[in-house]
């Protein structure tokens, strides 16, 4: 069972990447866990997809649906409720394991691996929150699959940690379903979600925001189900200032505290990872340090917008065919390096062995901004200077660089500075 | 009563005060007025939820208003949508509720239903 190409997730970023690779031409098979195609945008049932995309506003599924379409019609092989358990590469040639209900253990070959495997939640284990460990506390994530997909309430009164879109989308959908939502909480000074969100979820319903505030203390009931919480300001260092304290009677905690790249897959090979983007290293390709091995969507990087991911993915379907077509390359890398300001920037390495892709850089900030100044430097060249407007954290920004107006032996530096 | 906004018709973000007698203040353009005169006049905001099914395979199904309802109706919409359940296979864009709480516009499905 010699492929081409397998790739490995059927979310937004695994059905763009195989539609692009078999529009190359190229042989493909989509190996995807869950029951049906169209992953995490199954439960994201508000809209807001495929502006940038379509120019027009869809929901998560009818976005996923106009993929699954596609895919479809250009009659693409893959699995479902199939899950890859063992991943290597021998010599030249990928080696993968499957396990499913249906066909039990499979092995699979291919020339070259496309990792589509999303991002998972961060848990209440990662933020330490100190008291009672009762039922109720629950990723906002979870929260949405259970009452989007299976149809279930996790609670009646609710409050949410943490500011970000899916918790932000949750506050209004709990609302609308009859829940009382007591509020918001976020760490930081500024909310981690899209300024659309804070007003059509939050402001909308007059559901409150508190910034710089964290959630202290978990009690529970006799039942071991969550009773109250306790909320408390912090400071600019984020401890928790004393005599803020205030007590919140709910059942529910959802936690919308951020979300880690999935690639558990790629123990078993030697890439290099990346600890800003907590995933791995790749050149503009999209190719990690293991030659035909591409990782893209938000296994890559935590993207804002599913557009984005689709847009990212279908450049990795379309380096995989190219790899396919001319594996032998003679690499040679520079750094592309985080400078005053840049919490991360993806790719990590321009490989000359790449000419003919295109040079998107994706980065983040490390504050808010209201005027900036992005300059790309590489000794003592500017390759680029650009000027930005409203850069906050929540907002990933891009830009692309002319790989002809590059040397191929310095290191390229990002810095953002803030301007008048 | 002052009332405030935050446009969201740029990334910009601009806090936006009305004052009692109608004066607009804070935004940086003049989108920010044409915001906040529909928000204070007629706010409208697409719906999105899901119904009940008798599938076992799909319990639930999402649905959405196909144009912008006005705001003030969300909550009975969302009344309306808890009565429907739906017993045969649908195509994604079907109408489910027509012309719903008389708002113009229609509940349709935003996926397909066992089909």
């Amino acid at each position: 069972m010699k492929r081409d190409i397998i790739v490995i997730g059927g979310g937004a970023s695994g059905l763009a990447a195989a539609i692009s690779v078999k529009k190359e031409g190229k042989d493909v098979l989509l190996i995807e866990r869950e029951e049906r195609l169209g992953g995490i945008l199954n439960q994201c049932i508000h809209n807001g997809f495929g502006l940038e995309v379509f120019k027009e506003e869809y929901t998560g599924p009818e976005y996923a649906d106009i993929y699954i379409e596609e895919f479809n019609q250009l009659n693409i092989d893959y699995l479902v409720n199939t899950t890859v358990i063992k991943f290597n590469k021998i010599k030249d040639e990928f080696v993968l394991y499957t396990s499913s209900l249906a066909k039990g253990i499979q092995k699979y070959n291919a020339k070259s691996i496309i990792i589509s495997t999303g991002c998972y939640e961060r848990t209440r284990g990662s933020i330490i929150i100190p008291g009672d460990r009762p039922t109720g506390v629950i990723t906002a994530g979870s929260a949405q699959r259970y009452l989007n997909i299976d149809g279930y309430m996790v609670g009646k009164r609710v409050f949410i940690l943490g500011s970000g879109d899916i918790g932000l989308i949750m506050a209004r959908r709990m609302y609308l379903e009859g829940a009382e939502v007591l509020g918001v909480a976020e760490l930081m000074p500024y909310s981690n979600g899209l300024t659309r969100n804070i007003v059509q979820c939050l402001n909308d319903f007059d559901i409150p925001l508190y910034l710089s505030h964290t959630v202290t203390k978990i009690t529970s009931d006799e039942n071991n189900r969550l009773k109250s919480i306790v909320l408390q300001k912090v400071d600019d260092r984020f401890k928790p200032i004393e005599g803020t304290q205030k007590t919140f009677e709910v059942d529910t905690l959802l936690l919308s505290i951020g979300l880690i790249p999935d690639i558990v897959l790629l123990d078993s090979l030697d890439v290099e990872y990346d600890k800003l983007t907590k995933s791995v290293k790749v050149n503009q390709a999209l190719e990690t340090q293991v030659e035909g091995l591409f990782v893209a969507g938000n296994a890559l990087q935590v993207h804002d917008l599913a557009d984005n991911v689709s847009k990212e993915s279908e450049r990795a379907g379309y380096n995989a065919a190219k790899y396919v077509d001319n594996p032998k390359r003679k690499h040679k890398t520079i750094k592309l390096l985080s400078g005053e300001n840049i919490s991360y920037i993806s790719p990590q390495y321009i490989d000359f062995a790449w000419p003919e892709s295109d040079v998107i850089c994706s980065f983040r900030s490390k504050g808010k901004i209201e005027k900036g100044l992005i300059e790309v430097i590489q000794g003592e060249n500017k390759v680029l200077s650009k000027r930005l407007m409203y850069i906050v954290p929540a907002e990933m920004e891009t830009f692309s660089l002319k790989i002809e107006s590059l040397n191929e032996n310095e290191d390229i530096i990002i810095n953002l500075e803030a301007i008048k | 009563m002052k009332k405030k906004f935050i446009c969201i018709v740029c990334p910009r973000g601009c806090h936006i005060t009305v004052d009692d007698d109608g004066t607009i203040s804070g935004n940086k353009c003049i989108r920010g007025i044409d915001y906040v005169k529909t928000e204070m006049t007629s706010p409208k905001r697409i719906v999105t939820s899901t119904v009940k099914t008798i599938f076992k395979e799909l319990p639930r199904v999402s649905v959405k208003t196909d144009k912008p309802v006005p705001k003030n109706k969300i909550m009975e919409i969302m009344k309306e949508l808890s009565k429907v359940i739906i017993t045969e296979p649908m195509e994604r864009g079907s109408i489910i509720i027509e012309n719903i709480m008389n708002t113009g516009s229609n509940i349709v499905l935003t996926r397909s239903c066992m089909k």
